[in-house]
């Protein structure tokens, strides 16, 4: 048993190394704060924007300097992945979450109040996240994401 | 009621409020994985460009060792000898000889130029190569004649100077994307007295238009010598250009007039000065700088004298010289009494000064302090940001401007603000893998930066798409990197592998890949791609082979020999190139096996002569990239 999870650590460490080194531009263990996100979500992770704001908190230095050093990093992602935490959201949760956006259950959501609930409620978008999802999701013949079919799309693309 | 009304409102606000929230958390998740496999893909792009680069050095080692062992090739084979080491450039002097010979017939339809150019010439030349016309080889030669007239009376490095009403735009490599130059000069405008320009090198190869972004450059130049500056990059370099394509492209475009072309090309790029210096504060050079880098030494050196990197340079004692003495990059050997092998020897930098140049073609900045030699690439070295500012004060610069690296978003800062990469080829490894950008600056004001991506759809695909499309390149040149080393893969994998079972675990496998191929990859994030996994999460490791073989299969017995070849095609096709001085195609086998013999030997390559022989047709006759230097016979 101990073996067993010793051999699971290793394995979960050499895949944050891997993920964290991708980033690392200039080769000397550290990346910039602003990839943080991006390499904990890459890892199969789904903070909030909120969660990953502590997250950074937790790994930063105690004056921070724009970038994170993989020896902090490393310590506190093993207990993420160890942990669990941030679990994916699974496809019934997205789908009936898209659903409680479309009361009147036409099966779709218009363009613009996607855009409205996207940049105005919970962790609002930036204006490039917005463009991207309308990019991606956007029916240009409608002008609207049809949200069952987008989803079951997407969530393949995605594994 | 007030109090009930209002709960109800807050319920579906409170539903509202988690959809979005699960939503969002959702996308963000997905979004930051389609960057993260960009990411990879790019790195597997880099890592592959930059081991090519490393074998591109190492064939200039081998360069080295036949001119180690010139006397005994010389006496075993004196016609390859005087083929590989002969000078292939005559002085060109006469204009008569290279453009006068060349009539342009009354049926051409291309543009026409007008000597001496003015500007009119720049935009029929634009409009021209917009509508895919090719430039006639007469107007190319005279273009380059002049161009190299004005060149040598250049010096080493051009001082510029700016002002607020003066700007100067700064562009990175173009490598031949003719789509980015027109790009530039529709969102900055075309180069004139009032829009200086500097194209700090890397015009060439990749891309399939370099002849066209050169002509454009050279015309540029000579309508505004005082305003359009050019900068030697590592890839204006007949060497470089015999692996990456631009000599394929101009003897493609220019089927009878080719060779004369890039005959004259070779002398031309030796006469690109080395940098720019503005407002005697702004150091611009192509790739980067070393701890040595002595400024003072790269002004006076004789820049012309450095035909190659690939060619370093030797030194040579009298016939007299009894004894042979070898130093660290080239040797001193016994030279037989030829005079014209005298005159391509005598005209050479000296070691230092070559090694001077070379640093500032091919280094790269890094964060690590102190400078290393650059392995990845195989010259010039890595400098870190105390190098960087040890040089720069030392010759009272503030600020250093190169390009050399291709960037996700075309350019990028670092070492504390003082170095700066700008990169001008957009979608440079694939479509969608970055943006190009170029720097507008003067002095006084802060340094603007301007970034663009030339796409040919007429919208932006979506993020997932282009993902795709530079993941599958990605993996689709990787996977012909695994095949090219199969037999040395399977003998690791078969090392892990105790039981025999034809399973080893992701780490195994991942070790394995990484010592043999030698690049430095994220293997288990891309182990989904380039293998299957059970349910244990062990590997099957020969469906590592699987999707993608050699064109035509071919024995077992010599698989080694075919996987050889493929793997050294590169170096083998530029060595076909120099045999094939007549740039026929054609080589004989006699001239194909002495060159095999010194090339196997000298990379410990051993293969049997007769399995050689025999299956040595297959492979090329059937590969589309190496039958172009088909072999017969």
């Amino acid at each position: 048993m101990a073996d067993d999870r010793e051999g699971t650590v290793a394995e979960l460490q050499k895949k944050i190394k891997e993920a964290f080194e991708v980033f690392d531009r200039e080769s000397n263990n550290t990346v910039d704060v602003r990839e943080i996100g991006t390499i904990v979500r890459s890892l199969g992770c789904c903070p909030s924007e909120g969660e990953l704001h502590d997250l950074i908190a937790e790994v930063e230095e105690e004056e921070p300097t724009g970038y994170i050093r993989y020896e902090k990093f490393l310590p506190v992602m093993t207990k993420v992945l160890l942990e669990k935490r941030y679990r994916p959201i699974p496809e019934d949760v997205l789908l009936r979450a898209f659903e409680a956006l479309d009361p009147a259950k036409r099966g779709f959501l218009t363009k613009e109040e996607l855009i409205k609930y996207m940049t105005e409620e919970g962790e609002p978008f930036s204006q490039e996240e917005m463009e991207e999802m309308l990019a991606a999701t956007i029916d240009p013949e409608t002008n609207a994401i049809h949200y069952k079919d987008y989803i079951t799309t997407m969530m393949i693309d995605d594994s | 009621m007030g109090c009930s009304s209002s709960s109800a409102k807050d319920k579906k606000s409170e539903k509202v409020l988690r959809a979005t929230l699960i939503i969002q958390n959702w996308y963000r998740g997905y979004r930051a994985r389609l960057k993260a496999r960009q990411h990879y893909a790019l790195a597997i792009f880099q890592s592959i460009e930059y081991a090519d680069e490393q074998s591109q050095m190492q064939l200039s080692n081998f360069f080295s060792f036949m001119l180690e062992n010139y006397t005994r090739v010389h006496e075993e084979d004196p016609k390859l000898a005087s083929r590989l080491f002969e000078s292939n450039v005559q002085d060109i002097k006469d204009r008569q000889d290279y453009v006068g010979l060349v009539e342009v017939p009354d049926s051409y339809e291309g543009p026409r130029l007008q000597f001496p150019l003015s500007f009119p010439d720049i935009d029929l030349l634009i409009e021209a190569f917009k509508k895919q016309q090719i430039l006639h080889a007469h107007y190319v030669l005279e273009v380059l004649f002049e161009t190299k007239k004005i060149l040598m009376q250049k010096s080493n490095f051009t001082h510029i100077n700016t002002s607020p009403s003066k700007e100067i735009t700064i562009c990175g490599d173009l490598h031949g994307k003719l789509d980015d130059l027109f790009m530039i000069f529709y969102k900055n405008g075309l180069p004139s007295e009032k829009n200086s320009y500097i194209f700090n090198g890397d015009f060439v190869d990749r891309g399939k238009n370099s002849v066209e972004i050169l002509m454009i450059l050279f015309v540029s130049f000579l309508v505004y010598p005082n305003n359009l500056h050019l900068n030697r990059g590592n890839h204006e370099d007949f060497m470089m250009n015999l692996r990456y394509g631009f000599t394929r492209e101009v003897l493609h475009k220019y089927k009878i007039h080719g060779k004369k072309i890039l005959q004259m090309l070779e002398e031309v790029y030796t006469w690109l000065p080395i940098g720019t210096i503005i407002d005697n504060e702004i150091l611009v050079i192509h790739g980067g700088i070393s701890d040595s880098t002595d400024l003072c030494l790269l002004h006076r050196v004789q820049r012309n004298k450095m035909k190659s990197v690939l060619m370093p340079p030797m030194s040579i004692i009298g016939d007299n010289a009894s004894n042979l003495k070898k130093n660290k990059l080239g040797v001193t050997i016994n030279m037989p009494d030829k005079t014209e092998q005298n005159d391509s020897f005598s005209e050479q930098l000296s070691k230092h000064e070559w090694e001077q140049v070379t640093d500032i073609l091919w280094s790269d900045p890094r964060g690590r302090k102190g400078c290393y030699p650059n392995t990845s690439r195989g010259g010039g070295c890595y400098f870190g940001p105390d190098v960087t500012s040890k040089v720069l004060s030392k010759y009272q610069l503030k600020l250093l401007i190169r390009s050399h690296e291709c960037k996700p978003e075309g350019y990028e800062i670092c070492h504390d603000g003082k170095v700066i990469t700008v990169f001008s080829a957009s979608n440079y490894y694939e479509e969608g893998s970055n943006r190009g950008a170029y720097i507008r600056l003067s002095f006084g004001t802060s340094l603007r930066f301007f970034q663009y991506q030339v796409t040919k759809a007429t919208y932006s695909k979506p993020l997932h798409q282009r993902v795709n499309t530079i993941e599958s390149s990605a993996i689709k040149i990787l996977k012909e990197r695994i095949i090219g080393r199969k037999t040395d893969l399977i003998r690791a994998f078969q090392l892990q592998d105790h039981s025999r079972s034809g399973k080893i675990s992701t780490t195994q496998w991942a070790f394995s890949m990484e010592n043999v191929l030698g690049l430095n990859l994220p293997w288990r994030s891309l182990s989904s791609h380039l293998v299957n996994t059970d349910k244990n999460g062990d590997i099957d490791y020969m469906s590592s082979f699987q999707d993608i073989h050699i064109e035509k299969p071919v024995k077992e017995a010599q698989s080694t020999v075919i996987e050889t070849l493929y793997r050294y095609r590169s170096d083998l096709q530029i060595i076909f190139n120099i045999i094939d001085s007549d740039h026929s195609g054609l080589i004989s086998m006699e001239e194909f096996r002495a060159m095999w013999n010194l090339f196997s030997s000298h990379y410990n390559v051993h293969i049997d002569d007769f399995q050689l022989q025999s299956s040595v047709r297959i492979p090329y006759a059937s590969d589309p990239q190496l039958s172009g230097s088909g072999l017969q016979g």
